[in-house]
């Protein structure tokens, strides 16, 4: 029983120093925003490592979801005669919900994992001890870029994930099961919001890209530099995205679409 | 002989210095000194802290108690701003080289110019190519670090430490692993360097050969304390049986050949448990 306490203490006591650790991190991170701002040069190679190496994997997913989408709305919309608005299902689910949620779990999946590894391996192999001896911060240098590319990219990605998926569920609604496409769009248009619907969908993306990039980086620069720590760090950070991905969906549904 | 004011002669003064990590003590209670021009060797066995030192000296660890003087400055207590303006004065050869992985030789030297100077690419790249030449590896600018040898990456990452024109450099074990080659160029590189631009270095290695060879001064770490300190001549000559033998290499000693363990026949005997 008393060994039972005190592993309890040692690992709370563990997880508060490292939300510590992590949070003079973020600090650190966010205090270099205005100097990469002055170098957008750093900011771009990151945007395209994280961001655009993202697009083939974030486009293929967003279109299998749209057609999936298109596939089961209509199947349960026109037990009530009401395929017609199958283009509003596939579009709030994707936009509210499912743009979001699910480009987030790939983007952690990706370019998360990734960085982890990368920064991991930066610090295994002493090139971030080395740059602090070159008189250069390397969070300033290495990590805020990053994270910055991935704060940006996210509610892009989302954004696409969620077009893609819009277009997939109309090549499947109006091309393969007949609902009329004016239908699709217009009662899509009519009823999709753009301030409750759209932005709180880029309001949540860019929470997810916020917590991701930084478990991600944090992971990454807390690693015990071996080749095992590097690997545990990396499972880490796509476990823990995915959690906070999850959990923060549901606190910010909640909070967005609660008063409905 | 140690006084606590540090003198103008010397470029780095540790005073009174320990350090532990975890329960291990690493230093307990040294004193060094490093004089400015010369080459100044630590030398001791491997596990004995000696990249923790170097560490300490740039500021990238804080010591339990003493302090460390860099060119006059109290290493751990300037701020900042103040202990990276310190650092770019100073130049550190990391045993693995450090080059930054996704750029060129060329980039991984003109790195520290980039981020300190407001130089022109065409002058930044006048530097490079100098410092290159210097290191023998000029046409390799365009090389990734991964295209590199060892003993190469070594020499890029040299040329890397002094494209800012430091005032120090500190090697970090720059024999290791290297080809009796490589060694050569290494131990040239480091002497003339030293002497052709007025560096202070310090060396720390285990390498009792190459490493006495160009040492101006060399001191002999163990188990957190300086068991031995002279010139090459002296330490070669010391009477001391651990650096006797740990100069000559042999197997037992003051240093045993066996771990710490239970009575040899005891063990053998006893049944039971596997360990």
């Amino acid at each position: 029983m008393s060994q039972f306490i005190q592993d309890l203490g040692k690992s709370t006591r563990t997880s508060f120093t490292k939300l510590g650790r992590s949070t003079y991190f973020l600090l650190q991170t966010v205090s270099g925003i205005l100097s990469v701002l002055l170098r957008p040069r750093l900011l771009l190679n990151q945007m395209y490592s994280v961001g655009v190496l993202s697009f083939l994997i974030i486009t293929i997913s967003g279109l299998f979801v749209g057609m999936v989408l298109g596939l089961q709305g209509y199947y349960t919309l026109s037990d009530f005669g009401a395929e017609e608005t199958l283009g509003v299902m596939v579009a709030a689910s994707l936009v509210r919900e499912l743009g979001p949620v699910v480009s987030a779990l790939l983007f952690a999946g990706r370019a998360g994992s990734a960085l982890t590894a990368e920064i991991g391996l930066m610090k295994a192999t002493e090139q971030l001890s080395g740059m602090e001896m070159m008189a250069v911060d390397p969070v300033k240098r290495i990590i805020t870029p990053r994270f910055l590319a991935g704060l940006i990219s996210m509610p892009l990605l989302a954004g696409l994930f969620s077009a893609v998926g819009i277009i997939g569920g109309q090549v499947i609604g109006s091309g393969l099961l007949g609902v009329d496409e004016g239908a699709y769009w217009s009662q899509m248009q009519a009823s999709i919001d753009f301030q409750d619907d759209i932005i709180n969908g880029v309001i949540k993306s860019v929470v997810f890209g916020f917590v991701t990039s930084w478990i991600a980086l944090f992971e990454g620069y807390d690693a015990i530099p071996t080749s095992e720590g590097v690997s545990r760090a990396t499972t880490r950070t796509v476990v823990n995205s995915a959690f906070s991905i999850l959990g923060l969906d549901f606190i910010l549904t909640a909070l967005m679409f609660g008063d409905h | 002989m140690l006084n606590s004011v540090p003198s103008q002669d010397n470029l780095v003064s540790v005073r009174n210095l320990s350090f532990s990590r975890g329960n291990k003590k690493i230093f307990d209670d040294i004193s060094l000194d490093f004089q400015r021009g010369k080459i100044t060797a630590i030398m001791g066995p491997s596990g004995t802290g000696k990249t923790t030192l170097l560490k300490l000296i740039g500021g990238q660890l804080f010591p339990d108690q003493g302090v460390i003087h860099v060119d006059g400055q109290n290493v751990h207590k300037l701020r900042r701003t103040d202990l990276y303006n310190l650092r770019k004065r100073l130049g550190m050869l990391f045993q693995s080289g450090a080059l930054l992985t996704d750029m060129t030789v060329y980039d991984n030297v003109a790195f520290p110019l980039r981020e300190h100077t407001h130089l022109p690419e065409s002058m930044i790249r006048t530097l490079v190519l100098m410092k290159l030449q210097a290191v023998g590896l000029r046409g390799a600018r365009n090389l990734m670090p991964n295209e590199l040898s060892g003993g190469m990456a070594r020499r890029v990452a040299l040329a890397r430490a002094i494209a800012l024109d430091p005032m120090m450099i500190l090697y970090d074990e720059p024999f290791t692993g290297q080809d009796p080659i490589s060694m050569g160029v290494l131990v040239h590189l480091i002497k003339s360097l030293n002497n052709i631009l007025g560096l202070t270095s310090i060396i720390v290695s285990h390498d009792v050969h190459d490493t006495s060879a160009i040492a101006d001064y060399i001191y002999v770490l163990s188990e957190g304390r300086i068991v031995g300190q002279g010139t090459p001549e002296e330490i070669q000559r010391s009477d001391s049986e651990w650096v006797q033998q740990f100069m000559t290499g042999a197997a037992d000693g003051p240093v045993h050949f066996h771990y710490p363990a239970k009575d040899y026949v005891d063990d053998l005997m006893s049944t039971g448990n596997r360990y």
